[in-house]
């Protein structure tokens, strides 16, 4: 049972760093934007928060401080690259996907670049936002050793999302950006600004996604090299909730469970699998994904599909 | 009752590049008043309207709202005003309810509570007799519904000067009444209306004035009790303008199409096309003549094979064989192997029929790909069509290689019309192939069409200048919203016959002191 429990609460933190990529990407794209630039930013996020900690180890700054400095820090490197992608896809009205890959090559790249360098100089400085705020789980034994403050961030962003998103005047205009900006634009709601803001906003919180990754899940600075892999997961995590924030974090810590099944499952059933079983386990997440969308899909539910004008730019009606 | 004046619009002038789509145009409207602008396709109605909505602004002249002068730039601009647009297309979020439409948009500074939307909503629709459920999807809603919608957002904002875009276009006669009541109600209540239309017998009973306008200039604007629907179609269509095209007799005709009882609904259930029924003979040029939008697009797309009817008969003559075939059973390909072809021009021009990135050889063999035996494609005879093509239709291009999309409107024309013509079609259908053209360029392709008629083609030309029908076609067939309303002859027709045909529905109008549905049927 122990076993049981110690791959939950793994699961759960793991989860996390998909919800964050997950709520960032789906602001993203209520507004009609399909950032696959998501596992760049969240790379970047992590790395300018490393960048950050690495360039505060040392001055004797409270441990407490240093730590919020690096979270403002990831989320405003998430929100440049956000600001790039729209700048690209909503000033320039280059096309969505391509510009999303881009900015993923671009920030897989960097990250690499910077954590590398990191590396070299002596490494960050070993903080853990998971380390404040310890409260409700006070004691740091070791099964809950992962649950920070960021693992609670990550639920009250995914919740307060989805009430700005259903409940308020301003989530109203997003959503109407998303699935129709001819007729936003005609209301007088400013597409544009709409946009630039969901997006950037979104791809912070996305950002922040990465730092926990690094500093709290896997506390070492050689993890930035699966955050890619994670991002990729995170954008399946949109399909996987049908665009609703709420219901992505149950998500999140299903496709958490299911990510690490193939180095659980063995201990847990107490059997033996092939070592060369285990990428193909990593493939659930997707195959589930892949069963939400056939079952949406077959049901056809209008409320359920994709935001109408994802993906497509938007032109102001000249004649 | 006194009557107040709402809107004045003085001088107005809208040009798109050297394009007039308004000229000059004077124009008022009262408080309690319900005005008509009646006029052709592209005469400059929905512009002339969208400059008092704020979706263009004007070049020239000045706009007036209880005359004091305003500068409109935006939706909002006339928002504030008290000035809202119903569109033809419904600018409606799918997944929202009536209510989250209705007030996207507003910020009042109250709270956003959905449930006090919801009764205010339901307030408004009450006062003038509208039936609606503000929690109901628009996904969910029928097309009248959706239209109910729209104007509950426009008087939600507080508008008092109503501009409807064609609101019964969309519209069964029943809902059109259920309409004309509601607009009446708020006309009572002192609201000004402006409706855009092009059927007269709406003008006829609902509106108490009627503005027309022509090739984007104000010809008049008279009281509906004083005038007829043979003055108004004489005052939108004009003087008669003679363009001295070319008309052979048709010689040797022979039925090469039958089209029998053909009927077509969209995804949503509502008729597209309603019965037609209409033989297109060899040698001959049948026009089809219709305000944009009532199923000429999907009568040649259901003849082509791409769109699938629900009942009806299109059957082929084969003059090759002699037989007859049922074209419904063959799929597109089969039916242009047969010589049907189309060439449609649509309004984007490269839309259909042509790939705008590439050049003119690989459009030639859009048609031809599949020919052949080799692994690798011959792009020998492509080349030699296209050059052929170049040279005869006087095609300005630099080469064979340049992308079509870098040639200019006629040339694309051209090339797409060249090329359906190139296969030695028995039946050739060209739906708008001067749209946008100049006078030259046009010519060509009259010309052109002229001469597949002298070689035995069955032409089918669907057109939108009524002067050009009448001069280029034989025969002449009218639709108005997916029903046939007369086939008249090209030798012997008005522009006014055509006119009243292409406005004639089977609604028997109240108002109409003649009496007379159309001249058509007299004929």
């Amino acid at each position: 049972m122990n076993v049981f429990i110690d791959y939950l609460l793994t699961a759960v933190p793991l989860g996390m760093t998909f919800l964050y990529g997950c709520v960032g990407e789906i602001l993203t794209e209520k507004a009609g934007h399909l950032n696959l630039g998501i596992p760049g930013i969240m790379c970047i996020g992590g790395a300018s928060g490393c960048l950050a900690l690495s360039c505060l180890n040392g001055l004797g700054l409270p441990a407490f401080l240093v730590v919020i400095i690096a979270l403002i820090a990831a989320f405003a490197g998430g929100m440049v690259m956000g600001a790039v992608y729209c700048f690209l896809t909503v000033t320039l009205k280059s096309n969505q996907n391509v510009t999303g890959l881009a900015m993923t090559t671009f920030g897989v790249g960097t990250t690499k670049f910077i954590m590398s360098g990191l590396a070299e100089n002596g490494g960050m400085g070993y903080l853990y936002a998971r380390d404040f705020f310890r409260y409700p789980f006070a004691e740091s034994t070791t099964s809950l050793k992962l649950c920070g403050v960021m693992v609670y961030l990550a639920v009250v962003i995914a919740l307060a999302a989805s009430f700005v998103l259903s409940r308020t005047r301003v989530g109203l205009h997003l959503r109407a950006v998303g699935e129709n900006p001819a007729t936003a634009d005609a209301v007088g709601i400013n597409v544009t600004k709409y946009k630039y803001v969901a997006t950037c906003i979104g791809s912070g919180i996305a950002a922040l996604g990465g730092l926990f990754y690094i500093m709290d899940y896997s506390g070492s600075y050689e993890a930035y090299k699966s955050i890619e892999a994670l991002g990729w997961l995170s954008v399946a995590l949109v399909i996987f909730t049908l665009w609703r924030p709420h219901i992505s974090i149950l998500g999140s810590v299903a496709f958490g469970i299911l990510y690490l099944a193939g180095s659980r499952l063995p201990t847990l059933l107490g059997i033996q699998f092939d070592m060369s079983m285990t990428p193909l386990l990593q493939l659930l997440p997707y195959i589930v994904t892949i069963i939400v969308l056939i079952v949406t899909s077959v049901r056809n539910k209008r409320e359920n599909q994709p935001p109408a004008s994802l993906g497509l730019p938007y032109f102001r009606e000249e004649r | 009752m006194e009557k107040k004046l709402a809107l004045e619009m003085k001088g107005i002038s809208k040009y798109f590049g050297t394009l007039a789509a308004n000229k000059n145009v004077d124009l008022d409207v009262y408080r309690g008043e319900i005005l008509s602008i009646l006029g052709e396709n592209g005469c400059g109605k929905t512009t002339l309207m969208n400059m008092i909505a704020g979706i263009y602004y004007p070049d020239e002249g000045s706009i007036f709202v209880d005359g004091e002068e305003v500068v409109i730039r935006s939706p909002k601009d006339a928002f504030a005003k008290g000035i809202g647009m119903i569109h033809q297309h419904f600018k409606l979020v799918d997944v929202f309810t009536a209510a989250q439409n209705i007030i996207l948009g507003i910020n009042d500074g109250n709270r956003y509570n959905i449930s006090d939307v919801n009764a205010k909503v339901k307030q408004i629709a009450d006062k003038y007799g509208f039936i609606i459920d503000p929690s109901k999807k628009i996904h969910e809603m029928s097309v009248s519904e959706k239209q109910t919608v729209e104007i509950l957002k426009v008087l939600y904002r507080g508008a008092d000067i109503l501009i409807l875009d064609e609101p019964s276009a969309v519209l069964t006669p029943q809902e059109t009444d259920k309409l004309f009541a509601v607009l009446r109600k708020m006309r009572d209540d002192g609201k000004s209306i402006l409706i855009i239309t092009h059927k007269l017998h709406e003008v006829m009973a609902i509106s108490d004035r009627v503005a027309v306008l022509r090739k984007g200039e104000h010809i008049a604007t008279v009281s509906t009790s004083e005038t007829s629907p043979e003055a108004l179609t004489e005052m939108m269509v004009g003087q008669k303008v003679t363009l001295n095209i070319d008309r052979p007799e048709p010689e040797n005709s022979v039925d090469r199409l039958e089209v029998r009882n053909l009927s077509l609904t969209d995804s949503e259930g509502v008729k597209i096309l309603d019965n037609i029924s209409f033989t297109a003979r060899s040698g001959e040029i049948l026009g089809i003549a219709g305000i944009a939008g009532s199923g000429q697009r999907e009568l040649l797309e259901s003849i082509a094979g791409l769109s699938h009817p629900v009942s009806g008969e299109i059957v082929y003559n084969n003059p090759k064989t002699g037989e007859t075939e049922n074209l419904r059973d063959k799929n597109p390909v089969q039916i242009r192997e047969l010589g049907v072809r189309l060439s449609f021009v649509p309004e984007d021009r490269l839309g259909m029929g042509l790939v705008g990135n590439m050049d003119l050889i690989d459009n030639m063999m859009l048609r031809s790909y599949s020919k052949g035996r080799s692994l690798f494609v011959d792009r020998k005879k492509p080349k030699d069509l296209a050059e052929k093509i170049i040279k005869e239709l006087q095609v300005a291009t630099p080469g064979t290689h340049t992308p079509v999309r870098r040639l200019s409107g006629g040339n694309v024309q051209k090339v797409l019309v060249g090329r359906e013509i190139a296969a030695a079609p028995t039946v050739l259908m060209a739906a708008y192939p001067v749209r946008g053209l100049d006078i030259n360029s046009s010519y060509t392709i009259y010309n052109l069409l002229t001469k597949q008629k002298k070689d035995g083609v069955a032409v089918i030309f669907v057109g939108e200048d009524l002067d050009v029908l009448v001069e280029l076609c034989d025969r002449i067939m009218v639709v108005c919203a997916g029903r046939v309303t007369g086939i008249v002859d090209g030798r012997n027709t008005t522009k006014e016959e055509i006119g009243l045909l292409m406005t004639k529905t089977d609604t028997n109008y109240k108002n109409d002191k003649n009496g007379k549905g159309g001249n058509g049927d007299e004929k």
